[in-house]
């Protein structure tokens, strides 16, 4: 066998070829590994430990710095004004009972009740107007598939060729359906207004503005109506029909051209599905009127309602709400106690942890590596 | 036969030397050997000194047959150093199999020379030395270098590090994948159990390709508890391994409860922040985007913090692997969630917009901060106290390292001076009588074949000792 050895470090070099040790047998191939520090795994590295000194001092920062933040948000969400009013009808005492009992789909006229309710605070500021659905499952999965985000952009060919998703509310008659799709053939259509009952008798109607109510990237990216900017919309949306449950055609929803088609806000709202069963999607915005008064004072109010959102059928609830806005969004007061409980139970943590160590710390010692 | 140092003998109390040619003085003379204790051993039995066992290949025939080989065997583990000298190589593949068969350990086989094949083929471990008896033991080990005194390097070091990464590694992958899934079932509750997913498409494909893959890769190749040198000075940290301490139903369990409760509070936080939440400026927060970018930034920052806290050596690429996931999985939302790839593909990106328009919300933020919070401080607490009562091996040796550094390297010794002589293993033709043991029936395994020469009976019962006619004394018959 071709093998010599030597035997200081105890690696084998292999001559090659086991000819004569002369030219050609010369190139010695050594299967010694490189001494890198990468191949000899000796890479420098940081090896932390868990260590007394920097545990205990993490839990008691992390305690001192969550309970003043959640301080902050609990207080911050005490002082948003929120006021919600269910409206469904369920009771017969409630003004919207009758609607709701002779709800039809083929109604002509539509039905109206007027609910009467009373603030107790001034809002000041922006207020903001939504509505809110419960037990209405907009994540269920066929649900959240049911759309066509290529017609929707303003694809032609989308818009007479539906996809396979929007089934079956695709087509309607052998014409297409736009927008096709359960999420836009199920959208919120009953019209809310709101009046203050002045003290002296007078009744003011007040003025609700319906754009600036979705997201930006929606409304310029998101969503665009079919056809090149300016040209008619009854003339571009030709050819198609309305969704089975709607009373007007997409191309009627708004009299501003800006916010008529595909890129009406409330349609875009509707459209951004909800994460949970109950939900609050923005109606409007109450804007402020000037810095004297109040953008809704105290006092009576009533909400009319045109009633065309049935939602008796699977036990689910409509509600308004008005509320104020601040940094953090609306009125949850869950955020700020869970901060404030999980900054005390980490302080005490870090306490119990700290008389811990002080008792029983010392059993890392190296005289008690048993051999 | 590898060379063994005969000094560890020295400190035994008593040593057993059993050499005997028939199977009735084997057990005479292992009546002998406990005749302060009952001769009914039961299994693993107390041992109340340190015993060495010698035997050699002719008793090793008779106790290796089947009545005798459990107590050949139960003797044997009670022994510190059982030494079996001038056997076959087929009875040194037959002790191997025998511990293997009722030990239920791992065993490892270490030789040189072409008759210890079979004996290295035979254990889990097989490791071969190359050097003066040729190349045919590395041929058929598993491991195989140049130098006995390597098997210490093998075990202490390479073997041990080995086992800890893998649990690591399993452990680590594990909890991420159960951490990830188990989300799914508790948003059932709320989404009518229709299976909608609660995380971006895109997300649940890249999840485990990209922004886990390559940090766990780097824990499973590089992670170290302690260097080599404190692995050389203190080899009980090799007991954790033969315990199975570091992966087993239990530790299975564990990880799964902590996956469990990663994953409630994965979902409960965000959800109870949500629940009726909008913007800063009054607009959408709680539609399924942007609670999908939510819950999946959560579950990335949490599944990195917890990696953070497993490793414990970290290398110049497990910083880049972990920081670069994270970055990569920020780089990679931002742009399939932007407008250039919305007009290419418009049904495959629906998410257009989502990730520009929640994240720049402090209530987002805060939110994702209590949920990492939360999931990570328990884990912290818990091993923080379990190392300050029950500290393991482990622990002890690494607080150690940390105080003093690197331990002094191991004096230098010369490697001892080899003559190279050509010394055959192969005994048939040195001590008298060494014949009839390789040409006697009792290493063939098979029981009813035709006797070879002539005789019928078993020679256990006579005790005489065995006759075999020469090849020349056949052939004339």
């Amino acid at each position: 066998m071709a093998s010599s050895y030597k035997d200081e470090d105890g690696h084998i070099t292999v001559s090659g070829s086991g000819a004569a040790a002369g030219a050609g047998g010369g190139s010695l191939r050594s299967k010694k590994p490189e001494n890198t520090a990468f191949k000899q795994q000796r890479l420098p590295a940081w090896q932390p430990i868990l260590t007394a000194g920097t545990v205990l001092p993490a839990f008691f920062i992390i305690g001192l710095m969550f309970i003043p933040i959640g301080i902050g948000l609990y207080v911050t969400s005490n002082n948003i004004k929120e006021f919600e009013i269910d409206y469904t009808g369920v009771e017969m005492s409630s003004p919207c009972f009758t609607c709701a009992q002779n709800f039809s789909w083929n109604g002509t006229k539509p039905c109206t009740c007027s609910v009467p309710f009373h603030l107790d605070q001034p809002y000041e500021s922006n207020v903001f107007m939504y509505y809110g659905l419960s037990n209405f499952y907009q994540n269920h999965r066929r649900y959240v598939k049911s759309r066509d985000d290529s017609q929707l952009n303003g694809n032609e060919e989308s818009l007479r060729k539906p996809s396979k998703e929007c089934e079956p509310y695709a087509k309607h008659g052998n014409k297409p359906i736009a927008p096709c799709g359960a999420i836009a053939n199920s959208m919120f259509n009953d019209s809310l207004e709101l009046i203050y009952n002045d003290p002296n008798g007078t009744k003011v109607q007040i003025p609700l503005t319906a754009t600036g109510i979705a997201w930006w990237t929606d409304k310029h990216v998101k969503f665009r109506n079919p056809g090149a900017e300016n040209t008619n919309l009854t003339v571009v949306f030709q050819g198609t029909t309305q969704p089975v449950n709607w009373r007007r055609p997409v191309f009627q929803l708004d009299s501003d051209p800006d916010n008529n088609g595909f890129i009406n806000e409330d349609f875009i709202v509707w459209m951004r599905t909800a994460a949970l069963p109950t939900f609050r999607k923005l109606y409007r915005i109450i804007q402020r009127r000037s810095n004297v008064h109040p953008t809704l004072p105290r006092g009576n109010y009533t909400l009319e309602v045109v009633y065309n959102y049935p939602v008796r059928s699977f036990e689910g609830r409509k509600r308004m709400i008005l509320s104020t806005i601040s940094w953090m969004g609306g009125k949850n007061p869950f955020l700020g106690i869970a901060y404030i409980s999980v900054g005390s139970v980490c302080f005490l943590l870090g306490v119990v942890l700290l008389i811990i160590h002080h008792k029983y710390g010392n059993r890392n010692n190296a005289a008690e590596i048993s051999h | 036969m590898i060379k063994v140092k005969l000094m560890y003998m020295v400190l035994m109390k008593e040593i057993f030397v059993v050499t005997a040619n028939t199977a009735d003085t084997v057990i005479k003379a292992r009546a002998g050997l406990f005749w302060l204790q009952k001769t009914q051993t039961v299994q693993d039995e107390k041992v109340n000194g340190e015993y060495g066992l010698i035997i050699n290949g002719h008793s090793l025939a008779y106790a290796l047959q089947e009545d005798l080989e459990l107590e050949l065997l139960r003797t044997a583990c009670m022994c510190k150093t059982v030494i079996c000298c001038r056997v076959t190589p087929l009875q040194k593949a037959q002790v191997v199999e025998l511990v293997k068969k009722y030990k239920q350990a791992i065993t490892l086989a270490i030789g040189d020379g072409a008759n210890d094949v079979s004996m290295i083929k035979a254990a889990h471990i097989g490791v071969g030395i190359s050097g003066q008896e040729g190349m045919q033991a590395v041929l058929s080990s598993d491991f195989s270098f140049a130098q006995f005194r390597y098997l210490q390097r093998l075990l202490l070091v390479h073997g041990r590090w080995s086992y800890i990464r893998m649990c690591k590694f399993l452990q680590y992958f594990f909890y991420k994948n159960f951490s990830y899934t188990l989300l799914h079932f508790w948003y059932g509750f709320f989404c009518g159990f229709s299976a909608q997913t609660v995380y971006d498409d895109w997300f649940i494909t890249l999840y485990n390709m990209v922004y886990t893959a390559t940090s766990v890769l780097a824990l499973g190749l590089f992670d170290q508890d302690v260097n080599e040198r404190w692995s050389f000075r203190y080899p009980q940290l090799y007991s954790p391994g033969q315990l199975n301490m570091f992966f087993s139903k239990r530790t299975f369990v564990q990880c799964l409860i902590v996956s469990t409760y990663t994953s409630l509070v994965l979902f409960l936080i965000p959800w109870a922040a949500m629940q009726d939440s909008v913007r800063g400026d009054g607009k959408d927060v709680a539609d399924y985007q942007s609670f999908a970018m939510l819950t999946q930034t959560s579950l990335m920052v949490v599944v990195s913090a917890q990696m953070f806290l497993d490793t414990h050596y970290w290398t110049a690429i497990n910083q880049f692997f972990l920081l670069g996931s994270i970055a990569a999985y920020l780089a990679i939302t931002f742009t399939f969630y932007s407008n250039g790839l919305f007009f290419m593909f418009t049904s495959s990106f629906p998410f257009i917009g989502s990730a520009r328009n929640s994240l720049n919300q402090p209530n987002v933020w805060l939110t994702m901060f209590l949920t990492c919070l939360l999931c990570i401080l328990p884990t912290v607490a818990y091993r923080f106290l379990h190392m300050l009562l029950h500290p393991t091996i482990t622990d002890k040796v690494r607080h150690k390292a940390r105080e003093e550094g690197q331990p002094a390297p191991a004096p230098y010794r010369p490697p001892p001076r080899r003559v190279s002589t050509r010394r055959s293993s192969y005994a048939f033709s040195h001590s008298q009588g060494y014949g009839d043991l390789v040409t006697s029936r009792k290493f063939l395994r098979l029981k009813r074949r035709p006797s070879l020469f002539g005789r019928k009976d078993s020679p256990l019962v006579e005790n005489q000792p065995q006759h075999y006619r020469t090849i020349t004394e056949e052939s004339q018959t």
